[in-house]
């Protein structure tokens, strides 16, 4: 699915430092917040919604679309099977270092309830003039514009340098899916491209991939049967094999992940690759205008 | 976070898993007391690496003698860019079979899966790359675990007779290792069937997830330390991610993508990245150690600062950055770019306690500093 102003969002963990900051930014877009999350705080009201014991209680009185968790790792798990059994059809998990066997769990359960996982370790998604879920700057009008194209990116920073880029080009965006950065995300690059390949609002998407893991060739192999273009960057061509270049995802081990396999992978299915984050508006235009001819 | 063969494998044992009896030695005097008391023995090198054998890290010894003129040669080799500083004085086994077990995280199916081959011993992935079928994988439920049938599937139909049993035990029991030691791969190879029946792990590689170190305080000190020049050894005590690159132009950025991302765009324009470091995430408001820290490093000629704020906070970022740059007053040009949350903020202050006007475009900036180092480095 693709946020919209008309989802009701639940905050999980919503009185903390971030919970507020990032909140009240969401409410200020015109994100629907109908709840917030703290079992200490139960039955009080924060930010002008109340807060519940826990997800399944909340989902009692308000019931809604799409959690968010501003939880720490070793908490995370319990949080998200907590937001998975009272139905949230999606889970924004922006929580970094949670123990992968826990995020295993979390997908069981993700699975066993119909749950989407966005992330882990994911900056969130953006609808560019109806709302925003997660820690992206979408409030700001420079970098987010409504528009056509649809950006998936595992990385929050890149991804936002991706849609200034485009805003700047006079390109505004469908959506902003941000998948995050770790190894076992609910939410695959490829999954992504789907949704947005399944958008009426969507004319072309733009991928940001990065070394590491199979993302970007699971997406090109989904890209080959598209009739809409894609274009993509691949950050870490320049990242030394073996080292983890900050996401524990971003890793070239035994020799897969590298950068030219994902390259080629993209190429040979018809994605137009860029060599810098810059090259892609150009390279939109480009397909876009050869598509439509 | 990996572990070596004499770490990894008391663990395994406490799990059930037969090792051999061993005896760690840091010297050739104790290599030779260690081997006296165990016998016929292996002297084997420990490195966090593979290959050990082949470098020439793995000696058999049938005396004390001989196992501590093994342990004087191979004490001071180097095995895949690791010094070697201790070796493990280990009881020889007779060897029937050579079997390979490991248990690891797939990405694929989000869950565990149990490697299991029959072609275990020096090689084994360069074999099932050669032989897929040599390779069984088998996926399993996080929940349910690693079962005796998931087990006996794995090992069906390789006439282990009056082993199976024990082999299927000992795969159960790996499962529970791995589940209790939050391993991202724990493998065995070879996981070898005696002359006499008896399945018994040779050598064992574990690594352990990061993320779970927090849970994981009894074991974390036995890890083996990772492999880092003195700057990063200093960074990561900071809790900062930074990666020594060898080229001239310094790099901080926040977020693991972007980082990656400047120094691609840095190579792309004819520079070379001196360094990942990225001040994203939990430590965006650490950019005045990033920048002392990084500032150490000889090689740099300039310095790009490349922002695109999301959850971090580029007028709390650039505050860290200039006021370090202040007070360390370093002989080398600073580039900006900044954008994203703050970025209002962040380019007044800039400008106004450094007088110096950030580029628009990530482009302009790269090429700027990488002009800058080229010009410097070439004078």
């Amino acid at each position: 699915m693709i946020p919209r102003k008309h989802h009701k969002i639940l905050v999980q963990g919503i009185t903390g430092k971030q919970g507020t900051f990032w909140t009240s930014a969401m409410q200020e877009y015109g994100s629907r917040i109908v709840g917030g999350v703290n079992p200490k705080r139960a039955g009080s009201e924060h930010l002008g919604v109340p807060v519940f014991a826990s997800a399944r209680e909340a989902a009692k009185s308000e019931p809604f679309d799409i959690s968010i968790m501003f939880i720490p790792p070793m908490m995370a798990k319990a949080a998200a099977i907590d937001a998975c059994e009272a139905g949230a059809k999606m889970l924004v998990c922006l929580t970094e270092h949670i123990p992968a066997h826990d995020v295993m769990e979390m997908h069981v359960a993700a699975a066993a309830n119909g749950t989407q996982i966005v992330g882990p370790n994911t900056a969130g998604l953006v609808t560019p003039g109806e709302c925003f879920v997660g820690i992206m700057p979408g409030f700001n009008h420079r970098v987010f514009q409504p528009g056509r194209i649809g950006v998936v990116s595992r990385s929050g920073s890149l991804g936002t340098l991706v849609c200034l880029n485009l805003t700047q080009q006079g390109m505004g965006q469908s959506a902003f899916y941000g998948v995050g950065g770790d190894p076992m995300i609910g939410t695959t690059s490829a999954d992504a491209v789907r949704i947005l390949d399944a958008d009426p609002g969507t004319d072309a998407i733009a991928l940001c991939g990065e070394i590491g893991g199979s993302a970007e060739e699971d997406a090109a192999a989904y890209a080959k049967t598209m009739k809409k273009p894609v274009v993509a960057f691949i950050a870490g061509r320049q990242s030394p094999p073996g080292k983890k270049m900050g996401h524990a995802g971003a890793i070239v081990a035994g020799g897969k992940g590298d950068y030219p396999t994902k390259r080629g992978a993209l190429e040979k299915a018809g994605v137009a690759v860029a060599d810098t984050p810059s090259g892609i508006p150009s390279l939109l235009k480009e397909r876009l205008t050869s598509s439509a001819a | 976070m990996n572990f070596e063969e004499h770490a990894a494998k008391p663990l395994l044992a406490r799990h059930g898993i037969a090792v051999p009896r061993s005896e760690l030695a840091h010297d050739p005097v104790e290599a030779g007391r260690a081997a006296e008391s165990i016998g016929p023995c292996v002297v084997k090198a420990q490195v966090p690496t593979g290959k050990r054998g082949k470098a020439g890290g793995i000696k058999l010894a049938a005396s004390a003698e001989e196992a501590s003129s093994h342990a004087e040669n191979i004490i001071g080799m180097e095995i895949g860019g690791w010094p070697v500083g201790k070796v493990l004085i280990e009881a020889q086994t007779k060897i029937d079979r050579e079997l390979y077990a490991a248990i690891v995280n797939d990405s694929a199916t989000k869950g565990p899966m149990l490697l299991f081959s029959q072609l275990g011993g020096m090689d084994v992935e360069e074999a099932a790359e050669e032989d897929p079928d040599a390779m069984r994988r088998v996926p399993f439920s996080i929940i349910d675990g690693l079962t005796e049938k998931n087990a006996r599937e794995a090992v069906a139909g390789l006439e282990l007779d009056a082993v199976e049993d024990q082999l299927v035990t000992t795969l159960v029991n790996l499962y529970k290792a791995y589940r209790a030691l939050d391993a991202e791969l724990l493998e065995i190879n070879p996981l070898v069937i005696t002359a006499d029946n008896h399945v018994v792990a040779l050598d064992c590689k574990l690594t352990m997830d990061d993320g779970a170190a927090p849970r994981q305080e009894a074991i974390v000190p036995m890890a083996a330390p990772e492999k880092r020049t003195e700057l990063e050894a200093k960074a990561a005590a900071e809790g900062l991610k930074y990666i020594e690159l060898g080229g001239s132009v310094g790099v901080i950025a926040n977020g693991a993508g972007l980082t990656m991302t400047t120094m691609d765009v840095i190579a792309h324009y004819g520079g070379q990245p001196a360094n990942f470091l990225e001040v994203g995430g939990e430590a965006y408001t650490k950019a005045k150690t990033a920048l002392s820290i990084l500032l150490e490093n000889p090689n740099i000629k300039s310095l790009l600062v490349n922002f695109c704020g999301a959850f971090a906070r580029t007028d709390v970022m650039a505050e860290g950055v200039v006021s370090a740059w202040q007070e360390l007053d370093p002989d080398i040009p600073i580039f900006f770019t900044i954008h994203g949350t703050g970025e209002d903020e962040a380019i007044a202050l800039v400008k106004e306690r450094l007088g110096i006007e950030p580029f628009d475009l990530m482009d302009d900036a790269v090429k700027a500093a990488v002009n800058a180092a080229n010009e410097r480095v070439s004078t």
